[in-house]
């Protein structure tokens, strides 16, 4: 019955017919879709290079632009809270000079995983419309919730930010005193713990650490 | 600047001779440098001694010393990075020193389940060590020594 019902006519035609049809005698369209009378097939595939590059190349430029820390900290919640934090600690200010910037820690280096982080990131763009964390108060106040959630990313990728410079191959346990090197030894070698298992709190200050394991 | 130097000296000598001559050279002054306005540059900073290695104490009641690097090791209200190895339940797997038993008493001798809260600023009584010498000597003498001195009573 509601096969019969649906065919007995043109004007019964489904949505989607009706919506090509539509498409099909706009003119836009039209033009769109029919072969180029006028340009070259040359002008077409090298200028769609050149539109490739430009667009393409625009767009990796902007990423990497959001992808410094004159960015990062052009947004005054980042700025006066974690990157002051960050100065005197040894990513900052070392005897080497050589030093991470807020993405080296916190944007991974590949560029699926990249893109993931920043597509993420775009919620603290909406935090900073809102000013969720405009104030030291708000700030501190979702301090635990923050680095919980960067402790949670670093756990779950096994430290791939730190793992980019530091890597357990290259490291010398023997120039390093004898606290380290057991503890490199028992923990990081064997897997049993990550980097960030150890290390918090070492680029910024922490937040109430209650509960947190291998804190009193 | 290198021909004033030793005259400034020379000077300060003459004036200030009786205190400076127990003191060495870099002994720190508190009328600070003449004139007043010079600016002087500050000594550079040594290293901390960093070796694991437990020192002596030079009293039984003296804290012990930090024989490793703390620097950027938190101790506010958050957190506590000290207790981290010392405190009683990370011992067996950082093999730390605990901190003593004191630290589990209040000022007046109660015993406390925790760290006192009076014991919680673990660098206002244990310091590193740095290999600087002494701006003023020090003429301290450990207690055995001087009992060692002392002739034996009959």
């Amino acid at each position: 019955m509601l096969w019969s019902a649906a065919n007995h006519g043109p004007s019964d035609m489904s949505a989607l017919a009706l919506a090509w049809r539509r498409l099909s005698e706009n003119a836009w369209f039209k033009t769109a879709i029919r072969p180029p009378a006028y340009l070259s097939l040359a002008f077409l595939t090298l200028g769609g290079f050149a539109a490739g590059v430009i667009f393409w190349g625009g767009f990796n430029t902007a990423l990497e632009a959001t992808n410094t820390e004159k960015f990062c900290t052009s947004c005054h919640e980042m700025q006066a809270n974690v990157f002051e934090e960050l100065k005197g600690t040894i990513h900052f200010t070392n005897r080497s000079g050589v030093r991470a910037t807020c993405p080296d820690c916190h944007v991974p280096h590949q560029w699926t995983n990249k893109i993931a982080r920043k597509m993420q990131a775009s919620n603290e763009v909406w935090g900073h419309l809102f000013g969720s964390i405009d104030t030291r108060e708000k700030f501190l106040n979702l301090r635990r919730h923050m680095a919980e959630r960067e402790w949670a990313r670093l756990k779950a990728n096994d430290s791939l930010e730190c793992r980019n410079c530091h890597s357990s191959q290259s490291m010398d346990l023997s120039k390093q005193n004898p606290r380290a090197a057991a503890a490199h030894e028992k923990s990081l070698f064997t897997g049993d713990k990550t980097c960030i298992d150890c290390h918090k709190g070492i680029a910024h200050r922490l937040p109430n650490m209650s509960g947190v394991p291998g804190w009193q | 600047m290198r021909g004033l130097l030793p005259a400034a000296l020379l000077g300060l000598l003459l004036f200030v001779r009786a205190p400076l001559a127990q003191q060495t050279a870099d002994a720190p002054r508190l009328t600070g440098p003449t004139p007043f306005t010079k600016e002087t540059p500050a000594p550079p900073m040594q290293r901390q001694v960093t070796d694991d290695v437990r020192r002596r104490r030079n009293y039984p009641d003296q804290p012990p010393l930090i024989p490793h690097a703390i620097e950027g090791y938190a101790t506010d209200l958050n957190a506590n990075k000290c207790l981290s190895c010392h405190t009683r339940k990370f011992t067996e797997q950082s093999q730390a020193p605990m901190i003593s038993v004191t630290h589990f008493q209040d000022r007046e001798g109660n015993t406390l389940g925790g760290v006192s809260p009076r014991r919680y600023v673990c660098l206002a009584c244990h310091v590193t060590q740095t290999a600087a010498a002494p701006l003023v000597p020090n003429t301290f003498t450990d207690m055995d020594a001087l009992v060692g001195r002392e002739p034996r009573a009959k």
